[in-house]
Order: C-alpha cells, then sequence, then structure tokens
C-alpha cells in the first residue's frame, strides 16, 4: 500500500468530524503521523460522544484465558454473528488488529478490570463460547473514550490538531467529484463556516435515533452521513438495525430514551417468563410479583429453546425470543412488554462459592445471599443503581423487568477495503461505515471496531489516497464550490425557519420513530413496508408545511439544530423502509416474516441475498447497487445456536 | 402532580439574566427530570415561546453533559446522582423547584442554564494524559498491576467531567477535577513517569482559567455525581509539592 513521506504529511489537510471512539482514535493518530488535522465535534467537548455510554466491554482476540481463541475463532464469530452478510476481509483486519488495541488503551492508562495477580481480566458476551471481553467495571466505552481523548488533547496542545468543539458538519463539498472539505454550523453563534482539506473522515456515529426511542444518547444523528449521501455517497444496508434484548421497558409518552441494561448481565441473568397466562396477567394487574411464581412455574424460555447457548445468544435472537413471550401474552410489566432477568440464581451460585473459599462452611441461607449479593455488586453494582434510580425498584431483591431496544446501526455508509466512501477522498469509521458486522453486531465489536479503524486501519489505508494529493495544493475554502455549498446551505436554514407552522420538530421525531418501530422493528413484512414508506413520505411532506423551529438562525438553538437532524432522519427513515423492502429473507436483525422456518428462526436465502444493497439517493427512486459477497474462507451455515 | 419551577433565563428576551416562574402540571413518578423539562419545552413552543435551553445528552449518567442547579444543589438533591438521572419521584406535590445553570467565573453562561466548559478541556490539555503515541505500546499483560490498586485508578478515573464540583465550591475551585485525572494516571505504572510534570501543568491552567484556590472545604466530595474522593487532592498536592521540590523540570 502507498504511504506518504513524513516531510509531504505536514502540507495534506485532513478533516475529521467526529471525536467519538473512531473519530477520536483518528484524530490523536493523524496528528502523531504529522498530518495537518481539523476536527469537528457537535458536543460541547470531544469527551463527550455518545461512546462515553458504552457499558458491557470490547473484544480482543488475545486468547489470555487459553480457552480456545483466536484471530480466526474472532473473525469466524463475527461473521457468523453478523447471519453472513458482512465483508470477510474487512472482518478478518478487524479481528488482527484486535489485540493491538488492547495494548494501546493499556498504554494510555485505560483501568481495565483485573485478577488478583494483576493481569486483565475477560469476561463473555453473547453469540461466543470463549471469554474474550474486556472491561472496566460497566464503564468500558467512558475508560476508552478518555484515553482517545487524552492522546487527541495531547496532540491538541502540540498544535497538530485543531479542535473545533460546538461545530456541526452540515454539508459536505464536492470539488471536481472529490470531497474537499465541509460547510459547519459554529452552535454557539450560529454562524456557517467553510472548511477544506485533502480528505474528509466521517466517523460521526449510528443513525439509531431515526426511531426516535433508542439507547442512544439524545443528540446521536445521521445527519454527516446523509449530507454525503445526498452528494452521491452510498448508503449500505440501512434496514440493518440491531435491537438489544435487554433494556428498561418504556414507561410513558413522555420517554425521551431507553436504557440499556448492558449484555453482560447475560452471563448471570437468567431471561423468563411465567409459563401461566393468569400468572402473567396476575404481574400484569399488580396482584402478583415476580417472586410469587415458583420455580416450576416459570419458563426460562432461552435456556429451553437454545440449550447450547442459553441465556448467551446472540442479540437479534434473544430480541426476537423476548417479542414471541410477549405477543403470546406472557409479558410482565402494566404495558405487557416486559420480560425478566433475574439473579437469584447466580447470587446463590456466588454466595456458595464465596462462603467455600472464607472456610464459611455452614454458612446460613441469608449469610450466602449476603455474600453473593456482594459479588453481584462488585461486578455488576453501577447497572443496579442505575436501574433502581430509573425503575424505583430494587433488582437485588427483585427480577429486573427488561424489553427489546433500538441500540446499534450496523448500515452506514458503503466504503471499501480502505474505508474510503464510493466518493474519492471521502472515508468514513466506526459506527458511521457498514463494513464489519452485518446483519447483526456482536455483543462488544462496536468498541472494537471503531478504535480499529481509528487507531489502526484508516491512518494506514488512507495513504493510498493522499499519496496521490501530494501535488494538490492546500484547498481553498473561499473557491466557487465552498461559496455555492454554504449558500445552499444558508437557503436550507432559511427555509426551515421561514415555514413557522404549528409542530415542533420533536413533535414530528417522535411521529417518525413510531411509524419506524412498527413497520420497520423488530418483525417486518411487505405490506407493513409499503404502508410506512408511504406514511413517511406524508409526514415528511408534512413537516416542511407545518414544522415550527423557534428562536433566531445566528444564536445558539438547539431547536434549530434538531430540526436539521428529523429533516434528514424524514429521508433516511424512508431508504430503510425501501433497503428492507428489498431484502426479501430474513437475516440476523432483519426479520421478514414472510421469511421464516417453522419453529419462527430466521430464513437467510443466501442464493439470491448474499449481497450488501448500497443505496444511491434519489427523491422519487433511489437505485439500487449490490456488491456481491463471497466466501472464501467461512462456509456459509444455517446459524444455529440450539 | 402539580409544581412551580423558577428558571434561571438568560439571553435572548432575557437579556440581563433574571429568575421566570412556570407552572406545570401532569407530572407523574416515573419521568425523568429531564423529561419533565422536556414537557414544558413543549409547551413553550407550542405557545410560540422561547424554550428554555439546556444541556444533556446520555441522560443515564455518563457524558456528564447535564448541569443543573436544583434547589441548590448541583445535580439536585439526591446523592451521587446526576441530573439526568433524578426521577420526580423524589419531589412533592405542589412543590416549588429553583434552576439555575452552574456559576462560575471560568463557566461563562451560553444562554439559560447551558455554560461554557471548554476550560476543562484546555487542562486536559496541558498534560492530562499518558506520552505514548499510537502502536508504540507493548503487550497488555507486560506489566502486571495489583487488582485494588487498579480498582482505585478507576475510582479516580470515572470522573465525568460534569463541573458540579465547581459550581458546588465556594470559591469555585476545580481541584476535584483536576486531582481525579493527576490521581488517575499517577497510580497507573505507565502514568507514573509524568505524573510530577503532569500535576504542576494541570495546576497552572487551572489557575490560568480563573478557577479558585482549594481550601479544603469539601463540598465537592458531597456534590460529585460520581463519588470522587478528596483523596485524590491530596494525591495531586502529593504530587504537586514532589515536583516543585525536586524542581529539575520546572515547566515554561
Ligand atoms: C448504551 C450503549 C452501550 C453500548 N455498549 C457497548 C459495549 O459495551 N461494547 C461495544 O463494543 N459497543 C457498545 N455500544 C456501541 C458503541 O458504543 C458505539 O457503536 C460506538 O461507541 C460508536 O462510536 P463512534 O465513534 O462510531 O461514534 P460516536 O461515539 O457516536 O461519536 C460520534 C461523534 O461524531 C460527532 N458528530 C456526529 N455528527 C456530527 C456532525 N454533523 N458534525 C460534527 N460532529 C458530528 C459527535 O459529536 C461525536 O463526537 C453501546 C452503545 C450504546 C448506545
Ligand atoms: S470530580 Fe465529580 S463533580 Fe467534578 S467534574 Fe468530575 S464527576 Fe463532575
Ligand atoms: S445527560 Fe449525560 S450525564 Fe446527564
Amino acid at each position: 500500500m502507498p504511504l506518504v513521506a513524513p516531510n509531504n504529511k505536514r502540507r495534506l489537510e485532513v478533516i475529521i468530524v467526529g471525536t467519538g471512539l473512531a473519530g477520536g482514535a483518528a484524530a490523536a493518530t493523524f496528528g502523531e503521523l504529522g498530518y495537518k488535522v481539523k476536527v469537528f465535534t457537535f458536543h460541547d467537548s470531544p469527551r463527550r460522544a455518545h461512546s462515553i455510554a458504552a457499558q458491557g466491554g470490547i473484544n480482543a482476540a488475545k486468547n489470555y484465558q487459553n480457552d480456545g481463541d483466536s484471530v480466526f475463532r474472532l473473525f469466524y464469530d463475527t461473521i457468523k454473528g453478523g447471519d453472513y452478510r458482512s465483508r470477510e476481509a474487512n472482518v478478518h483486519r478487524l479481528a488482527e488488529v484486535s489485540v493491538n488495541i488492547i495494548d494501546q488503551a493499556v498504554a494510555q492508562g485505560v483501568p481495565f478490570a483485573r485478577e488478583y495477580g494483576g493481569l486483565l481480566s475477560n469476561r463473555s458476551f453473547g453469540g461466543v463460547q470463549v471469554s474474550r471481553t474486556f472491561y472496566a467495571r460497566g464503564q468500558t466505552g467512558q475508560q476508552l473514550l478518555l484515553g482517545a481523548y487524552q492522546s487527541l488533547s495531547r496532540q491538541i496542545s502540540l498544535g497538530n490538531v485543531e479542535l473545533f468543539n460546538r461545530h456541526e458538519m452540515i454539508d459536505l463539498v464536492m470539488e471536481d467529484g472529490k470531497a474537499r472539505g465541509i460547510i459547519a454550523r459554529n452552535l454557539l453563534t450560529g454562524e456557517t463556516e467553510r472548511h477544506g482539506a485533502h480528505a474528509v473522515v466521517l466517523g460521526t456515529g449510528g443513525y439509531g435515533n431515526v426511531f426516535y426511542l433508542s439507547t442512544n444518547a439524545m443528540n446521536s444523528n445521521g445527519s454527516a452521513a446523509w449530507r454525503a449521501v445526498k452528494q452521491g455517497a452510498y448508503m449500505a444496508n440501512p434496514c440493518f438495525t440491531q435491537i438489544h434484548p435487554t433494556c428498561i421497558p418504556v414507561s410513558g409518552e413522555y420517554q425521551s430514551k431507553l436504557t440499556l441494561m448492558s449484555e453482560s448481565l447475560r452471563n448471570d441473568g437468567r431471561v423468563w417468563v411465567p409459563r401461566k397466562m393468569e400468572d402473567a396477567a396476575a404481574i400484569r394487574e399488580g396482584r402478583k410479583t415476580g417472586l410469587d411464581i415458583p420455580e416450576a412455574d416459570r419458563d426460562y424460555y432461552l435456556e429451553r429453546r437454545y440449550p447450547a447457548f442459553g441465556n448467551l445468544v446472540p442479540r437479534d435472537v434473544a430480541s426476537r425470543a423476548a417479542k414471541t413471550a410477549c405477543d403470546e401474552g406472557l409479558g410482565v410489566s402494566p404495558t405487557g412488554l416486559a420480560v425478566y432477568l433475574d439473579f437469584d440464581a447466580a447470587i446463590n451460585r456466588y454466595g456458595k462459592s464465596k462462603a467455600h473459599s472464607q472456610n464459611e462452611h455452614n454458612a446460613s441461607e441469608a449469610r450466602i445471599r449476603e455474600l453473593g449479593v456482594g459479588v453481584i455488586e462488585e461486578k455488576y453494582g453501577n447497572l443496579f443503581e442505575m436501574y433502581e434510580k430509573i425503575t424505583g425498584e430494587d433488582p437485588y431483591v427483585m427480577p429486573m423487568k427488561i424489553y427489546p431496544a433500538v441500540h446499534y446501526t450496523m448500515g452506514g455508509l458503503w466504503v471499501d477495503y480502505n474505508l474510503q466512501t464510493n466518493i474519492p477522498g471521502l472515508f468514513a469509521i466506526g459506527e458511521a461505515n457498514f463494513s464489519d458486522h452485518g446483519a447483526n453486531r456482536l455483543g462488544a465489536s462496536a468498541l472494537m471496531q471503531g478504535l480499529a479503524d481509528g487507531y489502526f486501519v484508516l491512518p494506514y489505508t488512507i495513504g493510498t489516497y493522499l499519496s496521490q494529493e501530494i501535488r494538490n495544493p492546500m484547498v481553498d475554502p473561499d473557491g466557487p464550490a465552498f461559496k455555492e455549498a454554504e449558500a445552499q446551505s444558508q437557503a436550507r436554514i432559511d427555509r426551515l425557519m421561514s415555514i413557522n407552522g404549528n409542530k415542533s420538530p420533536e413533535t414530528f421525531h417522535r411521529e417518525l420513530g413510531k411509524i419506524m418501530w412498527e413497520y420497520c422493528g423488530m418483525a417486518r413484512n411487505a405490506e407493513g413496508l409499503q404502508k410506512g414508506r408511504r406514511m413517511i413520505r406524508e409526514l415528511r411532506e408534512e413537516f416542511w408545511r407545518d414544522v415550527y423551529v423557534p428562536g433566531r438562525i445566528k444564536e445558539y438553538n438547539p431547536e434549530l439544530e434538531k430540526a436539521l437532524r428529523v429533516a434528514d432522519f424524514l429521508e433516511l427513515g424512508e431508504l430503510m423502509m425501501l433497503d428492507a423492502l428489498d431484502r426479501n429473507e430474513s437475516c440476523g436483525g432483519h426479520f421478514r416474516e414472510e421469511y421464516q422456518t417453522e419453529d419462527g428462526e430466521a430464513l437467510r436465502r443466501d442464493d439470491e441475498y448474499a449481497y450488501v444493497s448500497a443505496w444511491e439517493w434519489d427523491d422519487v427512486d433511489p437505485i439500487l447497487h449490490k456488491e456481491e459477497l463471497i466466501f472464501e474462507n467461512v462456509e456459509l451455515k444455517t446459524r444455529s445456536y440450539k | 402532580m402539580k409544581l412551580k419551577l423558577k428558571i434561571w433565563r438568560e439571553g435572548g428576551k432575557y437579556p440581563k439574566g433574571q429568575f421566570v416562574s412556570y407552572d406545570i402540571a401532569g407530572v407523574n413518578d416515573h419521568m425523568s427530570f429531564l423529561e419533565m423539562l422536556d414537557v414544558l419545552n413543549e409547551r413553550l413552543i407550542s405557545e410560540k415561546e422561547d424554550p428554555i435551553a439546556f444541556e444533556h445528552d446520555c441522560r443515564e449518567g455518563i457524558c456528564g453533559t447535564c448541569s443543573l442547579v436544583i434547589n441548590g444543589y448541583p445535580h439536585g438533591p439526591m446523592q451521587q446522582t446526576t441530573a439526568c438521572q433524578l426521577h420526580m419521584r423524589n419531589f412533592r406535590d405542589g412543590e416549588t423547584i429553583t434552576i439555575e445553570p452552574w456559576r462560575s467565573r471560568a463557566f461563562p453562561i451560553v444562554k439559560d442554564l447551558v455554560v461554557n466548559r471548554d476550560a476543562f478541556d484546555r487542562i486536559i490539555q496541558a498534560g492530562g494524559y499518558i506520552s505514548v503515541d499510537t502502536g508504540q505500546a507493548q503487550d497488555g499483560n507486560a506489566i502486571p498491576i495489583e487488582k485494588d490498586q487498579a480498582s482505585h485508578a478507576f475510582d479516580a478515573a470515572t470522573c465525568i467531567g460534569c463541573g458540579a464540583c465547581v459550581a458546588a465550591c465556594p470559591n469555585a475551585s476545580a481541584m476535584l477535577f483536576v486531582g481525579a485525572k493527576v490521581s488517575h494516571l499517577a497510580q497507573m505504572p505507565q502514568g507514573k513517569i509524568e505524573a510530577a510534570t503532569r500535576a504542576q501543568r494541570m495546576v497552572a491552567q487551572h489557575d490560568a482559567e480563573g478557577f479558585g484556590r482549594c481550601s479544603n472545604i469539601t463540598a465537592c466530595e458531597a456534590e460529585c455525581p460520581k463519588g470522587i474522593s478528596v483523596e485524590h487532592i491530596a494525591r495531586l498536592n502529593r504530587q504537586y509539592i514532589a515536583s516543585t521540590l525536586g524542581s529539575e523540570k520546572v515547566v515554561e
């Protein structure tokens, strides 16, 4: 692969949008390498990116546990977990560099969990049979992001990276068919700015908030990617959405977001619903609680249906099983949309083993419980606390209630092996691209991918493009392409502000979310998708007629920010429906009711659908480009976790 | 339940900054505090009034964005809870609740309840890192770290950079924030080498930003949503003294 010499790096400018794990890691590394970097984030600080909220952990094929892990196994698990809809080469590279990430983070001072001997500790996540997940209590994303943020801060202080916080990219600037810069809005003043560079990198995260309710941070959005799509970038597999099985259920209309309970809880928690309808009804009406249901009347349905993986089946499988149980009328919250996640058995087991290790051979039941609660607290204390704060119930006593929620988007900007989109000079990393997780992402693999892209992959692969750019002078942000892009952005904002209708951007967003969840959620069918697409078009038309954005343009105006993002979601949502409609099969998180086996499992159709759908946007009829997936190292099989 | 809210408004219609009262009805126990404000804002927008600006993102206590002083307490009356994690079941029907922004010279008000905390970023830029480039690391298990020590370092590293410590401190000192980072890195073997200069640089930046001196009042610890202990300030002081005594490497 071509490289760029150090003296030339100084003359090459790179714009990085996003300071999450992917963007932050990339900006720090590009700065270290000597490129001139400008990094943008709409957050007030790079440290606040959505990555900060990741709880459970990060995978790496270190095989520290000597349990049979290897680069190949991580590669294989990721391809299989993704239901054979990802690109082999990218995934293999990811598995290879996974080990370097852990080393790098340790060197940055990330306080990973350790064993008594002082070595790094691991745990298991869904869909795998080895222990390869590294973690820092329930705050792994926070600690990894702070590691990247600190490295980035160092580069900022050295003058290698210039930080533009509270700046939102509102358009991509193209010149001669290449990405040449961005238009950004300074969120404090409302002024638009033009920034030029030899390459533009988007590490702008996922678009799960198109569903309104999701576990994503409130401000996460798809606009940066969508602006690129409007300039001709392809959007790949937009309908591949991950619904996470263990989230705190919705409590009312005013609900603004959903909270994840980390998948790591399924290491120790057992999922169940009552066997009898009347028990479920009694619980819903508050006449009984989970504690009143005797062991024999509980259905630990994951253990029953999937004995090999039990509670640790992949997310898509666990989510669908919860939906099935609730659809059958066995849900346990007043809305009927919740199942139990129970730690009683684990508390007992840990308590006994702790008592044993402390030579307390005749420990009473109460003492065993006390010891067991201690162990659980050490492992998951902050999650249990979070649960109690939100629900007001004590999960050490009462089993947790959980329900699936939108969590992650496997789809994203189409990129090649070098992480370049189909627009030369435009790159996408982290959750913003589509490349590694196929139709379903395994737990603890997003942090791995974001950091792999940012620290180890892009800094190397971007050389292929930038080595061609060394003769090009600095990009002039006062050139006609920039002026025109800026004028268009301003016109779009003016138009939004001048509608002066009756409904808030939030109202439209909520309505869009309902349509998405209903017709493009955990289960989809052709009729619903067509209907959903129509409804979104109508809603979009209404938005541009009746939205009301308070405040002024040239000031700090969060409602205007939201309006711009919702406007883009209203197009992206339609494309998701279209993509789901095109894919006449079930795979991973995409479950088409028409395509299922007799016992309700996903029915993949490899002969017709083993491709990546890369969509070119068009207001009337988006165009589908297909990238065929070729599997040379993994045999295509029906995924089984039984 | 019904509530009366007294909210600090500054900017737009209220150029000078003042409390404005709002009555709100239909608040329910399960709502979060911020969802209650969402409901109020939806109403204001429907009346074509300017909604109240407040910052938030994760709404689960980890990003450090939310920054409300509620009834005089940064992040509200509950211990070790951020404003976004606060639920309305902790308030009584008919109560009056005052809501203000962080107040500190180093955190200028942007609008209403939103402040500018760039000063924190500049303190980290001054030295809150370990100087290692990507690709230079040795194997992650090459240096064992005692479990308890890693765990203590973690306790400091858990700081979310919210600034409540500054809002709580009568001197508007940010020493708990600085102490947390210095202490986190000084307790990791990888971070020991730069520990002394790091402390010196970060404290110098802290002072330059206009934060006040620490006089051991410890209001910061009481209000810190992550329970960061003032012990970390003590560790910072030790590093700082070491750095100024053994001063071959004084920072320019
Ligand atoms: C609650 C939760 C828990 C999770 N837990 C785990 C876990 O345990 N393990 C795991 O592997 N994964 C986990 N994930 C997934 C993982 O956290 C994310 O996929 C990952 O952090 C995304 O990182 P990113 O860098 O791609 O994007 P983000 O962290 O979302 O960063 C996006 C950045 O882009 C900026 N940005 C976006 N648009 C613009 C614009 N237009 N202009 C300027 N800036 C912009 C933002 O300001 C931000 O800095 C979890 C996700 C959630 C929601
Ligand atoms: S020390 Fe505590 S109060 Fe201060 S910034 Fe950190 S988390 Fe917030
Ligand atoms: S909004 Fe993230 S900590 Fe409160």
